[in-house]
């Protein structure tokens, strides 16, 4: 199983410190417990966790993008009833029984929050990263959205529109970034290389594609 | 409750740091805890919302201090004692009772797949009628329960706009509480930002929060 990067990460060193007993132990001891109680299985862990390490994550969620990109049914569909729509690519499930796209344009900017906990359309995005779950990214998407966008490199003039999304009930929102300028010509799959994570949670824009070659 | 996890609106929480290429987890033991989270709650001894309100309890300075997976390896500690699952001792000396008896897991390898496929849908198909229709106005209630709700603070006591209904759900703030569902209509409502925020914030700005019935009252003119 992948260990993660123990490099680079000093800030959750940081945060170790300031705890009373060391996490890996507690988790550990509290899993040799249930174990020996028979509360879980732990081939049922693996499973869980291969699951979302390697089968689950934002490339799903980039298909969908991709799909609604080039065909306008599709698309339609998508904002009928997302659920069904990116059900018809194999995706749902658990965190994402309740879908809604909103779609990015010109004139209107998407962004989505949980400010009260960590909601998140684990479907098509996979488990949220460490910055959307921080208190401040919660805590400042509602009150200052235009200054967040800043921050993650989106500057958007005045006459933009900001929607914010505050994933408070059991709704998960993926945003449909607007394809950029040069990707005409791609086919579906090299679309949804373009599309990253940020991009569906509305902390980016998607890039246009590098020139390669002719 | 008024916790310090409502956060919206809050200042001085500092920079957000994006990690470039984030592992899905930093470490394996938050692979574990987020595990043993999902398989525990295969018991159906809570629920979702319990599961929410539980991290919620966690003392405040601890919920800002602890990382994401320290949270849930607390809020799972509670859940289970709460439950009858395991005692406080047990966790304690982490052995099981002299005597106690050998559970069967209710979350099988095999069962993984399709039981994250499935989900738990929170939508009820009951009749319900709905008190408000799109494009009415309300007021988000001004009420500060003690116990779970997903009525942020910040909305409350605030004008917006219902921009669509999205069905019947069930109602976290009594099924945290082992209360019954409580099934209801969930709305997004649309808020200009200047009323949540005053003139601070952009003229075309809005936030959208899903609320349910109980949450919003009329406007009354």
């Amino acid at each position: 199983m992948n260990m993660g990067d123990w490099h680079g990460h000093k800030h959750h060193d940081h945060e170790h410190q300031a705890v009373p007993s060391d996490p890996a132990l507690r988790v550990k001891a509290l899993e040799s417990l249930l174990v020996e109680k028979g509360l879980v299985d732990p081939a049922a862990l693996d499973a869980l966790i291969d699951t979302y390490e390697n089968k689950v994550g934002p490339r799903n969620g980039a298909r969908v993008v991709a799909r609604a990109w080039v065909d306008p049914e599709y698309k339609q569909r998508l904002f009928k009833d997302a659920t069904a729509a990116i059900a018809e690519l194999g995706y749902g499930g658990r965190q994402g029984e309740h879908m809604l796209v909103v779609e990015n344009t010109p004139s209107v900017h998407n962004l989505v929050v949980c400010t009260l906990c960590s909601c998140y359309p684990w479907s098509v995005l996979g488990l949220p990263p460490v910055w959307y779950k921080s208190a401040p990214y919660r805590s400042r998407a509602v009150i200052d959205p235009r200054g967040v966008l800043r921050e993650f490199g989106v500057v958007l003039t005045e006459d933009v529109e900001v929607r914010v999304w505050d994933s408070t009930a059991e709704l998960r929102y993926l945003v449909l970034p607007e394809r950029p300028a040069g990707a005409e010509n791609l086919q579906e799959d090299d679309l949804a290389a373009l599309v990253t994570r940020d991009a569906m949670i509305g902390t980016a824009k998607v890039a246009a594609p590098q020139r390669a070659g002719a | 409750m008024n916790g310090v996890h409502d956060l919206g609106g809050i200042q001085g929480m500092g920079p957000i740091e994006p990690e470039p290429n984030e592992p899905v987890f930093h470490y394996e033991w938050e692979a574990r805890a987020f595990a043993l989270n999902i398989a525990a709650g295969a018991w159906r001894k809570w629920n979702i919302d319990a599961g929410r309100h539980e991290i919620e309890l966690l003392p405040p300075a601890n919920y800002l201090r602890m990382s994401y997976y320290e949270k849930w390896t607390a809020r799972l500690v509670e859940l289970l004692i709460k439950a009858g699952l395991v005692t406080r001792a047990e966790i304690a000396s982490g052995t099981p009772a002299r005597g106690s008896s050998k559970a069967t897991p209710p979350l099988t390898p095999a069962q993984v797949p399709s039981v994250l496929r499935t989900g738990a849908a929170a939508s009820r198909n009951v009749s319900v009628a709905p008190r408000f229709r799109a494009g009415e106005r309300i007021r988000a209630r001004n009420i500060h329960p003690a116990g779970h709700t997903r009525l942020p603070r910040y909305a409350r006591g605030h004008v917006g706009t219902i921009d669509r209904d999205h069905g019947v759900y069930v109602f976290p703030d009594s099924n945290a509480h082992f209360r019954g569902e409580n099934p209801q209509h969930v709305y997004s409502v649309r808020f200009a930002a200047r009323e949540l925020w005053g003139e601070q914030a952009s003229p075309r700005d809005s936030v959208y929060i899903d609320l349910w019935d109980d949450h919003l009252e009329p406007v009354r003119s």
